[in-house]
């Protein structure tokens, strides 16, 4: 018994056409309160590789030693389903205890710390220093012919200053990554 | 009372402790301790499979027919990774597993010491939860939760990890009311409001269906019960997934059939053409959806699950009730009833006309002629000779088999059906019929299997043998990976790479050699006295059914098409499925 089957093709594909949510691409940051156990950053990353979301930056750290909870900040960029997503099956992983996404909940102040490396002498050094002290960047470590900035702010600011450093001889960067808490009470 | 002991006897402990009658598993050097207590015990009874895989399906059989938590215990390394499989096919069926690994020493981790594996690196991402215990103090709290976290909320596979040595050192013991199970409680009522927006829309439906799934089975018996009142009383349509079978009874006159890829006609257009879906305990999962821009297009969609994530995962629903689906038919009940028990009736009327009308285009009919035994025809013979056993326990393994075992069988309870749904693991159907049997040592266990898939976990008849097991083998031998070769005949222009089986056993010849009855069966006329005779034998069965070659499972819905666009026969299949259809699984 044979088939002929016509090779043609259909209008779509069966997995690009989801449901009518939005298709614009968000940013948000999520604030995850995990308990500070082995591998529990593991979960999370593995979560985010495994299904294909996005990291565009993320930090932990412990924030409460006694309660043994880890504060995990994740900024991650999606559709609003895939937001949704991501919310929903970070709430599946036993030791996360809480999901907040600071970018929905209202006003939020998110900061970064970046240490910046700049080598060079003369002009573009007293320049380099002059953008430092309008950027409120500190002067954290000194040679003759390098300095080390701190600076905090948004990601923006970060990115800003590192821009301007560039072509005065930024030679090696280091972030953080954004740290980020709600406004008000 | 506090209680002093090592490792290995708190496992044993804890698991007592737990209410576990049976462990499936296999020996080897990091697990010794543990083996050495149970050695010296009769609570606990252990099952020696003959591979770890079969060990993790055993327990899924067990844990899907009883309810309860299946129990593994592997040894580190290759014992471990032989597991992963059946870790990653109980999460994606949600069934509840908890599996303890041997480990190499704590202080020989990271030095790939011989049989280390990094177990909880590498079964993260197919468990709900994994452990690695560290210190013994923590051995048993750390068993109570595992218990905990693989049977609430959505159920699923939890592994711990445990270092020899940690089996070897002395510890409290630390009693199951002791342990705090933390903040992991996930909620079960579901949003009253929800509840309420949901009976309003049901008395208003006029084309509405229930489309159920596995999460009806995993919530208990008590589930199903409701959701058998509530059809009865609202006299709507019910289909399931193939993991909600049995949920509501074949025989019941509001049951469609399977819904899906290769689900029934009636139910797929019901599907298509109503105005209200219900979805409880299901998940849209691809093989169900079809085309996702032309799934069900004039419904307004309820959603039933008890995990949030699979709320608009795929599908964006209008009404989404976050709890166990138990929980939620009682509140549904009891709202509509409160609410004067109204229904369309009129609609309700006009809908069902037309759902007999698709009925009476019969797509299950095939032709039984000549002297070759169709696959359909070999089901429904089995089907006539086993329906009234009310103890008949169905285990598959996967391909076409699976799926005519899915249409043409009926199943008139829960937890009488073990299939490999999410997964498709071939090999699945063969160890988990040994896992039913031994939970259910009286009643009649068949696994409707393949050649292909049969062969793969065929090492566990010998466990079969091992603990006398009546175990039934119903192979339907085409010489063919059956589903592969139906895709390649309408997919990949009859090239059919790969997809037969060459150097087939003599299954009987088999049989005998396990110790086994082994049964030849190739004639239509011959199948009925074939069939009694497996099913009067005391004893493991392997039912060699020599069935037609070429044979195609219909309907089916192609891939990237929609529900009113399926396939009822050989006859419509030109030109089934485009190119972009192609690169779909």
């Amino acid at each position: 018994m044979s088939l002929k089957i016509k090779k043609g093709s259909t209008a779509h594909s069966a997995y690009n056409l989801r449901a009518n949510y939005g298709d614009e691409i968000e940013t948000h940051t999520l604030a995850v309160l995990v308990d500070n156990e082995a591998g529990v950053l593991a979960r999370v990353i593995g979560l985010f590789s495994g299904r294909g979301y996005n990291i565009e930056s993320l930090t932990v750290a412990e924030v409460d030693h006694k309660g043994h909870l880890s504060r995990i900040t994740i900024v991650t960029r999606g559709t609003p389903q895939v937001i949704e997503q991501i919310k929903a099956q970070l709430g599946r992983i036993v030791p996360v205890h809480e999901v907040h996404d600071l970018t929905v909940e209202g006003p939020v102040v998110e900061r970064e710390l970046a240490l910046i490396k700049v080598s060079g002498t003369g002009d573009k050094r007293v320049e380099a220093l002059r953008l430092a002290d309008i950027f409120r960047a500190h002067v954290v470590d000194s040679t003759l012919d390098s300095f080390v900035f701190q600076i905090t702010g948004t990601s923006d600011k970060v990115d800003a200053f590192a821009d301007l450093m560039r072509p005065l001889g930024l030679t090696e960067l280091a972030r953080t990554g954004v740290a980020a808490l709600s406004r008000g009470k | 009372m506090t209680r002093q002991m090592i490792g290995a006897k708190m496992i044993v402990q804890a698991l007592k402790d737990q209410g576990v009658d049976t462990v499936f598993g296999y020996p080897g050097g990091a697990v010794l301790p543990i083996y050495d207590e149970i050695f010296q015990q009769n609570d606990i009874r252990h099952i020696l499979v003959r591979h770890e895989q079969g060990a993790v399906h055993a327990a899924e059989g067990y844990a899907r027919s009883t309810g309860k938590p299946g129990v593994v215990l592997v040894t580190s390394g290759p014992g471990a990774t032989n597991a992963v499989t059946g870790l990653t096919d109980a999460l994606l069926d949600s069934i509840p597993l908890v599996v303890l690994t041997g480990q190499v020493p704590t202080f020989m981790i990271g030095s790939d010491a011989f049989q280390e594996a990094d177990t909880i690196g590498i079964t993260r991402p197919c468990t709900k939860h994994n452990w690695l215990v560290k210190d013994t103090a923590d051995l048993a709290a750390t068993i109570h939760e595992a218990f905990h976290v693989a049977t609430s909320g959505r159920p699923g596979p939890v592994l711990i990890d445990v270092p020899k040595d940690v089996q070897f050192a002395s510890a409290k013991y630390t009693e199951k009311k002791q342990v705090n199970t933390g903040h992991y409680q996930p909620r079960v009522k579901g949003d009253m409001e929800q509840i309420t927006k949901l009976v309003e829309a049901m008395e208003k439906a006029e084309r509405p269906v229930f489309y159920t799934g596995g999460g009806v089975i995993n919530s208990g018996p008590a589930a199903s019960q409701l959701l058998r009142e509530l059809v009865h009383a609202t006299g709507f349509p019910i289909t399931s997934t193939l993991m909600g079978l049995g949920s509501y009874p074949a025989s019941g006159d509001k049951w469609l059939g399977m819904l899906g890829m290769h689900g029934l006609y009636e139910a797929n257009l019901a599907m298509h053409d109503c105005d209200l879906m219900i979805n409880i305990g299901a998940r849209f999962d691809d093989r169900i959806t079809g085309r996702l821009d032309a799934f069900s297009p004039k419904s307004k969609k309820a959603h039933v699950d008890i995990d949030p994530s699979s709320i608009n995962k795929v599908i964006h629903v209008d009404i989404p009730i976050i709890g166990d689906v138990g929980h939620v038919l009682e509140d549904i009940l009891k709202v509509w009833k409160a609410r004067g028990r109204k229904t369309n009736s009129e609609g309700l009327a006009k809908w069902w006309v037309k759902i007999e009308e698709w009925r009476k285009v019969k797509c299950l009919s095939y032709t039984q002629s000549g002297t070759t035994i169709k696959p359909q025809y070999a089901l429904e013979r089995l089907e006539a000779l086993t329906k009234h056993r009310k103890d008949r326990f169905i285990c598959t393994e996967v391909g076409q088999h699976q799926m005519w075992a899915a249409q043409y069988l009926g199943f008139e309870d829960p937890n009488h059906w073990m299939t490999s749904g999410g997964l498709g693991t071939m090999g699945y159907g063969m160890p988990a019929s040994v896992g039913v049997q031994i939970a259910h040592p009286d009643a009649l266990v068949i696994n409707v299997a393949g050649e292909a898939s049969w062969l793969m976990n065929m090492q566990e008849m010998g466990t079969a043998i091992q603990y006398r097991l009546p175990v039934k083998q119903f192979i339907l031998n085409n010489e063919r990976l059956g589903m592969v070769r139906q895709w390649q005949q309408l997919l990949h222009g009859e090239r059919y790479s790969h997809s037969w089986s060459d150097a087939l056993p003599d299954f009987v010849k088999l049989a005998e050699a396990f110790g086994a009855k082994g049964i030849l069966c190739s004639d239509p006329k011959d199948l009925d006295d074939a069939i009694m005779e497996m099913l009067n034998y005391d004893g493991p069965v392997i039912f060699d059914c020599l069935v037609e070659k070429h044979e195609n499972c219909f309907p089916m819905i192609p891939s990237g098409k929609a529900h009113n666009e399926m396939l009822l026969g050989d006859a419509s299949t030109e030109g089934a499925i485009g190119a972009s259809g192609a690169v779909l699984v």
